[in-house]
């Protein structure tokens, strides 16, 4: 029961807070902008990537790090916008789609040329694990799981207490009805960024404390925070939440020996556990657990 | 002779490339070009291709599954199908839906198709990847071989064509164009956006599965390098997009001119200290990214715009206009 919890459902929370930090961003982006951002995926690499030289060459901690890394994300995803999906806004939304694949391609070549190919740590060596009863927790993974809750009800009372957070509902909910009363679309949009970009670049550093940092680990995240958007209901910030610990902790538990001695599932084969939560959500309730809305 | 076939080498190799991503450009020709779905897993389709080719032509290896050695021609053949029955399943859970969807499916099938070629070794040979596929024309001497591997090549992008322009100026292509312009008119005019959307996702995503067979064939070689999105999925849509997307003289131009800079700009890259030509490889990649930006907001039609169908007279289109389509919805 203890190896269960420790060595499965542990690491399944973590996971599935990172994703849903993601899978956040995926759905108000969607909600909003109305298309499928592809560059998510690499907007969190960036971040794992702009917190490395801080960390390793300034010797700041991860921690003192991360605000940094998130806003060097937010003004990226703004500049994104502003250059490359902001002259398309009057265009089917597919072919934004179409450009942030192309973005998604760009940010991780400038990424390699900038850093190279190889793979990096924050922080070497091993940290023992704090020890309670025999259950084994990674003092980073406590910091992961709060971070994350706290990013989560920050953006809670932003989306309900603000002017800007209630408008940011309205338009996702009905963007005409939004428009007739006055809310300014592009201020919003940037907003949307700002929050979308902030916790995608907390995710990407919260993913490079998990494992390691390489060029690719944004691009592996797209299927899963994608899977947790659609599974959350799309548009629906709350839904994308529960969408990603559910991916995250049915990933992690798919390698659980549930029959027998051998993993159910092979590691290696985690993100198929994803696509194939995803798929079933597609045939049996394309909006979602949280009724989002299906385009 | 021999200065002839050294001479000619490269051009010919460059053709044949260009020439069979201009195979994997018609397929998604019809896919994005014709009928709006956005398919995001080309590498995917490509992957299914090469392997089922691949597996089916070389002989036994006490590695992997093989030992088929079966004419190269039935290999292309049973590419086909193999991808053709992915797409089925792909297109059946998602057409219903926006095509976001579609694309985040396909980006998932892809994915999963890179793990399995990746991870199960039986299969695939894992990372090795599957060496020693035969090519056509295996008699003649390596220089007739590759004149003649590029004629076939040629001869396939021109099947291709002729049958996708055909299409296109038939009521079927018209009806696509239709759920592509306006669905809900379309489907107010009683054709079947369902049945049409799975005919062009499945036909599209077979001739990419060709592609990725003939590829297979022309290196010779398939490993898990081949289905990295980018190198497939990626530089097949900017080919299309460049080339002009629902043309499809634009399909075979845009890979064919896309394909000369990439690899001539890798000849220079090439002559670059190593740090550098690794480098530049990313400054490419960054690079095309770009193009493809400023293709989408300056020159959106693409090099050869596409061209309405010819029209047709008003009592043909009379006569086939309510007879086509078959039941709603």
């Amino acid at each position: 029961m203890l190896e269960f919890v420790n060595f499965y459902l542990i690491p399944g929370i973590v996971l599935g807070s990172i994703y849903a930090l993601g899978a956040i961003g995926v759905s108000l982006i969607f909600g909003i902008l109305r298309f499928a951002h592809f560059a998510h995926g690499d907007m969190m690499t960036l971040g794992a990537y702009v917190a490395l030289p801080l960390v390793v060459g300034l010797g700041f901690t991860v921690y003192a790090a991360l605000p940094v890394a998130m806003a060097g994300v937010v003004l990226m995803a703004i500049l994104i916008d502003r250059l490359f999906y902001r002259p398309l806004r009057d265009r089917p939304t597919i072919i934004v789609l179409v450009a942030s694949f192309g973005v998604a391609l760009m940010l991780r070549a400038a990424i390699q040329f900038a850093w190279g190919p190889h793979s990096h740590v924050y922080e070497k060596g091993f940290r023992k694990p704090i020890v309670v009863e025999g259950l084994r927790i990674a003092e980073r993974h406590i910091w992961i799981v709060l971070l994350s809750v706290a990013l989560v009800v920050a953006l809670h009372l932003f989306l309900t207490r603000t002017k800007t957070g209630k408008a940011m509902r309205a338009l996702s909910d009905d963007p005409d009805l939004a428009r007739i009363t006055g809310i300014n679309t592009e201020r919003i949009v940037a907003w949307t960024w700002v929050l979308g970009g902030g916790l995608a670049g907390a995710a990407g550093v919260f993913l490079g404390m998990d494992t390691q940092i390489t060029t690719l680990i944004g691009w592996n995240m797209l299927l899963p925070v994608f899977a947790a958007a659609i599974l959350g209901g799309i548009g629906k910030p709350y839904g994308a939440i529960a969408g990603g610990l559910v991916i995250g902790i049915a990933e992690e538990l798919s390698a659980y020996p549930w029959i027998g001695t051998t993993p159910l599932l092979d590691p290696t084969y985690k993100s198929a556990v994803a696509f194939a939560i995803m798929v079933a959500m597609l045939l049996w309730r394309p909006s979602g657990l949280f009724k989002g809305r299906v385009y | 002779m021999a200065d002839l076939a050294t001479f000619l080498a490269y051009p010919v190799s460059l053709l044949t490339i260009g020439g069979i991503y201009a195979v994997m450009c018609l397929g998604l020709n019809v896919q994005w070009g014709f009928t709006g779905l956005f398919n995001a897993g080309i590498a995917g389709f490509f992957a299914v291709g090469a392997y089922t080719s691949a597996i089916l032509t070389t002989p036994a290896h006490p590695d992997y599954l093989g030992g088929f050695a079966l004419p190269v021609p039935v290999g292309l053949v049973a590419a086909m199908l193999t991808s053709g029955v992915v797409a089925v399943f792909i297109g059946w859970l998602t057409l219903t839906l926006r095509s976001d969807y579609l694309a985040i499916a396909t980006i998932g099938i892809a994915e999963i198709l890179r793990l399995i070629v990746k991870n199960e070794d039986w299969l695939t040979n894992g990372p090795r990847g599957i060496p020693g596929i035969p090519r056509p024309f295996e008699g003649l001497s390596p220089f007739q071989n590759n004149l003649a591997f590029l004629l076939l090549v040629l001869a396939i992008v021109a099947v291709i064509y002729v049958a996708m322009q055909r299409g296109l100026n038939s009521p079927w292509g018209r009806v696509m164009r239709a759920i592509r312009e306006n669905e809900l008119s379309a489907r107010a005019a009683g054709k079947n956006i369902m049945a049409r959307r799975l005919e062009a996702f499945v036909l599209g995503s077979m001739i990419m599965g060709l592609g990725g067979a003939l590829m297979a064939h022309s290196i010779r070689f398939i490993g898990p390098e081949a289905t990295e999105p980018l190198l497939v999925t990626f530089l097949v849509w900017v080919m299309l997009i460049a080339g002009g997307s629902g043309n499809n003289r634009g399909a075979i131009l845009g890979p064919m001119l896309i394909w000369a800079i990439w690899s001539l700009t890798e000849l220079v890259t090439r002559q670059l200290p190593s740090d550098w030509a690794l480098r530049s490889a990313y400054i490419r990649v960054f690079l095309i990214g770009l193009a493809l930006q400023i293709i989408l907001q300056r020159f959106s039609r693409g090099i050869l715009a596409e061209r309405p169908p010819e029209p047709v007279p008003l009592d043909d289109a009379d006569r086939e206009g309510p007879g086509k389509g078959g039941s709603v919805g």
